[in-house]
């Protein structure tokens, strides 16, 4: 029998986990404690590497900063409006995809294209879609035109517009996933259930609301709380439509109001984006486990 | 090459706070398996048989006692250096290997000196791939295999580098019935013909009554009994020997003996000596019924099956252990269907009494009374 | 006689009302396909535009008589998007290879290994899989900076690299090979590496693949951690490259240009997807999200 602190198989355990601790360890546990200290670092000069004393005014003043403030709005507008939104019509969507026979496949794949489309490239589609310049209407205002309405511009004009651009653009972008969820949520839904109620005389809108939404419900919420989690974060799809400078535009979000702190033209505040990071992952948190709570309570598995 | 167990001990801790008992899957089991025999580990599941298999392997370390491969004491040797063969219930092919590839996977692990020619290892294949007959299956995979045919593979795989102890565990209980019976007999002459000592663990008495030169029959980590199937089958030394082999099982009476008079309810049936007076088990074979019409022992009869060359008795008795009685009497029985009661005489050589605390074998002279 | 009349009635008018309702469907979904192709085709259709055709539709045409190749030629010389290119396929494939590495090899030893702190490392690591990018990146940022490795590949990689959640997929996937395979190869003397190599990997090749793609389509499309790593135009990936030119390149104006270098830099993943269209949606069912 071999002896030691270490059995044999211990050692080769964590020699074979040795690569993942250090990469998570290094990138992952590390920041996290880090993070925090930052944000309580008062005056943190990042050059010097220096700071003046300990205590929360680093959230003060991102709590009366006016562009965080605004970044807030933008976001939780954002995600109130895009969440129920992409949701409800990726369910209709996939409850047509799973009601019809030919063409089926075709449709899912067209469906899905924009998962696996660069955000900043087609980004820029939808920008020279939706803009208005001196030289042309732009696509929109030409469709608006048809229908009789004045033209807007969507990408330097009122903030409605814009708001509207990014709430159109952050739906096209996160559908193709929920409608992919659904459908294979609806799948896997035994077709016995539906044989069996049929055969009792069930309408087909009974049908839904008392078996297929039951027992989809679980992929539902999990979509609804993953469609926050990811809405909250939103940054890539608003750089691509409105630029870098996102607080001149008014359009600025909270993740984006933490990489501005922390670089850029305005940055070089890593205390503040600090600061700011933590709100915005208490913000999360709280909307995650108050989701988690409605779903235990309303959810049939 | 004989295996030769010594005081042989594997005890599992508890697992948790929960459940701190620990558990003693083989307890101190010393037995000689025989060189060049087929040799059959038979218990119900759990009875520490795969894990025996397991340490024979040298897959998991003894807490105690040792293991010989002849006169070398393997106890601590890794399995790749003790020469097994080893085939497991599920056959563990790799699935996105060929037939071929499979069963050249271990030679690809010889290193150094023992390191073979690709020709040699190719031979190597044919050689066992010729032993269980697959030859025309050696570019296809195991999942477009049927049961029976994974099952040579495996047998293949284990015998290529010609272990000096060949493993099986539970080799028939993934086969349908027929192929059972078809396969057994194929892992008889493959034993025959390789003269590799060939331990096998099953739970199916039948199957290890059929081909075994020896069984050891194991029940809750201590071995019951070893011997040649027929020997144990005729002679068993406790209650759970007589119950576990046999088909239909033993049926078990409660009775008692009095004045050298064996008794089963109310009905003297033998003539017993030797043994005290007392409550006991009374075991009868099914083949140990006699049909008669003055017979000493009445059962109620509830049907009658006729198996072709013999003829099942269904039965029932007040003091009968078993729901059913089954009584297997030749197919010229006077007994019919319209009979309610049937009175039987006893073979006492088909007749086994237990003591009632210790469940072991009492055995006494019989006689007709 | 008039009961049959009335089940043909009633068969024939249920016809009629399913075939209007899968008509409506039909419809419908069109017109959602309409409105996800929509932005792909205006892009290649822009990006066939010639530069003076384009400035002069004050009222956009959705077709052109005369397309041009011009504008392609334009994004590959006016800025440096086939160093973009490469800088973006240097950095997906190394990242992906040393995560592979890495998962693997963890993935191993959490389904295969029993060593002592097993269960705790496991559920640490689940945890970590709760924790968002945004709050780590700010001191990842900070020490990529102190270690002077602003503007180089291996800043953009190593942060990179960590993927919990396919350690976890990884693993799952490891152990529903049986043991007894395992103690098979044991039993013929296959050591540990062997066995995974061997063995492991082969069977566990449709979620390796799976886990590549999504991996490759999260570096292409990457965009925030290259932002803040680099600033030097030679380290730009895609992304980068994108909001570089919509800022700057072109003169601002050359839209057309601008489509055709969207064209280039969508147009891999678009055929990856169409190549391993299944694999990578089975990946993303069983738990991939955006980004």
């Amino acid at each position: 029998m071999r002896k030691g602190f270490f059995h044999d198989n211990d050692f080769k355990g964590w020699l074979y986990l040795l690569p993942a601790i250090l990469f998570l360890g290094a990138f992952l546990v590390y920041p996290l404690i880090d993070v925090w200290i930052y944000s309580f670092e008062e005056g943190y000069n990042s050059a010097a590497q220096t700071y003046f004393g300990v205590g929360p005014y680093n959230y003060s003043y991102v709590l009366h900063d006016p562009y965080f403030l605004q970044a807030v709005k933008n976001t939780f507008i954002l995600v109130v409006i895009t969440v129920p939104l992409s949701t409800g019509i990726a369910l209709m969507i996939s409850l047509g995809l799973h009601s019809i026979g030919p063409l089926k496949g075709l449709f899912q794949t067209v469906f899905f294209l924009p998962y696996v489309t660069n955000t900043l490239a087609i980004g820029l589609v939808f920008m020279i879609l939706f803009k208005k310049t001196a030289y042309s209407e732009g696509m929109i205002n030409l469709l608006i035109n048809w229908f009789g309405g004045n033209s807007v511009d969507f990408i330097e004009g009122p903030y409605w517009a814009k708001m509207f651009v990014l709430c159109v653009y952050t739906i096209w972008v996160v559908m193709p996933f929920k409608i992919l969820i659904l459908t294979s949520a609806l799948a896997s839904v035994n077709e016995e259930y539906y044989n069996a109620a049929r055969v009792d005389g069930t309408s087909s809108f009974r049908i839904f609301i008392r078996i297929t939404l039951p027992m989809i419900s679980p992929m539902i919420f999990y979509l609804v709380i993953t469609g926050f989690i990811g809405a909250f974060k939103a940054y890539s799809d608003v750089v691509a439509l409105f630029g870098t400078n996102l607080n001149a535009a008014g359009m600025n979000t909270m993740v984006g109001y933490i990489y501005d702190m922390l670089y850029g033209d305005s940055g070089g505040y890593p205390s503040y984006a600090s600061s700011s990071a933590i709100l915005l992952f208490v913000i999360v948190l709280t909307v995650t486990c108050i989701n988690l709570l409605i779903s235990k309570r309303k959810i049939h598995v | 090459m004989k295996v030769v167990l010594e005081n042989l001990t594997k005890i599992f801790p508890g697992r948790g706070r929960k459940a701190r008992g620990e558990v003693t899957a083989v307890g101190d089991f010393s037995y000689e398996f025989p060189d060049g025999k087929l040799i059959g580990l038979l218990g119900p599941s759990g009875c520490g048989k795969s894990t025996t298999l397991h340490l024979i392997s040298g897959l998991q370390k003894p807490t105690g006692g040792r293991i010989f491969f002849g006169d070398e004491d393997v106890t601590e040797l890794p399995p790749e250096k003790r020469g097994i063969g080893l085939v497991f219930q599920n056959y563990a092919l790799y699935p996105h290997l060929t037939v071929e590839q499979n069963i050249l996977f271990p030679l690809q692990n010889f290193k150094g000196k023992d390191k073979l020619s690709r020709t040699r290892m190719l031979e190597m294949a044919e050689e066992a791939a010729k032993l269980v007959q697959i030859e025309e299956l050696m570019d296809r995979r195991p999942g477009e295999l049927s049961g029976g045919q994974q099952q040579r593979v495996a047998i293949a795989r284990a015998l290529v580098k010609m272990p000096r102890v060949l493993l099986l565990d539970e080799p028939l209980s993934n086969l349908d019935a027929r192929l059972r019976l078809q396969t057994r007999e194929e892992i008889r002459r493959i034993q025959r013909e390789t003269g590799i000592t060939t331990i096998f663990v099953t739970h199916d008495q039948e199957e290890a009554m059929s081909i075994s030169d020896q069984i050891v029959v194991m029940k809750e980590g201590i071995v019951q009994q070893t011997g040649r199937p027929q020997e144990v089958y005729d002679d068993p030394v406790n209650l759970f020997v007589a119950k576990f082999l046999g088909t239909p099982p033993i049926n078990v009476f409660v009775g008692h003996v009095q004045g050298s008079r064996l008794y089963i309810g109310a009905d003297a049936v033998l003539g017993v000596t030797g043994v005290p007076d007392g409550e006991v088990y009374v075991g009868v074979r099914p083949e140990g019924f006699v049909p008669c019409g003055d017979g000493p022992f009445a059962c109620d009869l509830r049907g009658i099956e006729v198996m072709g060359r013999d003829t099942s008795l269904v039965l029932s008795n007040e003091v009968s252990l078993n729901p059913v009685i089954r009584a297997i009497v030749g197919g010229e029985t006077p007994v019919n269907e319209d009979m309610q009661t049937v009175r039987f005489e006893l073979k006492s050589g088909k007749v086994f009494l237990f003591d009632q605390e210790t469940e072991k074998r009492m055995y006494f002279e019989g006689s007709r009374l | 006689m008039e009961k049959k009349k009335g089940y043909d009635k009633i068969e024939r008018d249920m016809k009629v009302r399913r075939r209007g309702k899968q008509t409506v469907i039909y419809v419908l979904l069109s017109l959602w396909a309409a409105i996800v192709l929509f932005p792909f085709y205006w892009m290649l259709l822009t990006s066939v535009k010639s530069y003076s055709a384009y400035n002069s539709e004050y009222i956009p045409r959705f077709y052109t008589l005369s397309p041009t190749l011009e504008n392609y030629a334009d994004a590959f010389t006016a800025v440096p998007l086939g160093n973009y290119l490469l800088n973006t396929l240097i950095f997906a494939v190394i990242t992906t290879v040393i995560m592979l590495v890495v998962i693997i090899l963890a993935a191993f030893a959490f389904a295969r290994l029993d060593f002592k702190g097993k269960n705790i490392v496991f559920v640490v690591f689940l945890s970590l899989m709760m924790i968002p990018n945004e709050l780590v990146m700010i001191t990842n940022f900070v020490t990529i900076t102190n270690l002077d490795l602003r503007n180089t590949f291996a800043g953009l990689i190593l942060p990179s690299v960590t993927s919990v959640f396919y350690i976890y997929l990884l693993k799952e996937n490891f152990e529903q090979i049986p043991d007894s395979l395992y103690y098979a190869a044991k039993v013929d003397g296959t050591s540990d590496l062997k066995y995974l190599w061997k063995v492991m990997l082969p069977i566990s090749k449709p979620t390796l693949v799976t886990v590549t793609i999504l991996k490759v389509i999260e570096c292409w499309n990457s965009y925030v951690w290259p932002r803040l790593i680099t600033d030097d135009e030679a380290y730009y990936l895609v992304s980068n490259g994108i909001q570089e030119i919509r800022e700057n390149g072109f003169g601002r104006e050359n839209i057309p240009a601008m489509m055709a270098a969207v064209t280039v830099i969508s147009l891999p993943l678009i055929l990856l997807f169409l190549l391993f269209r299944r694999k990578i949606m089975e990946g993303v069912v069983r738990g991939g999200t955006k980004g």
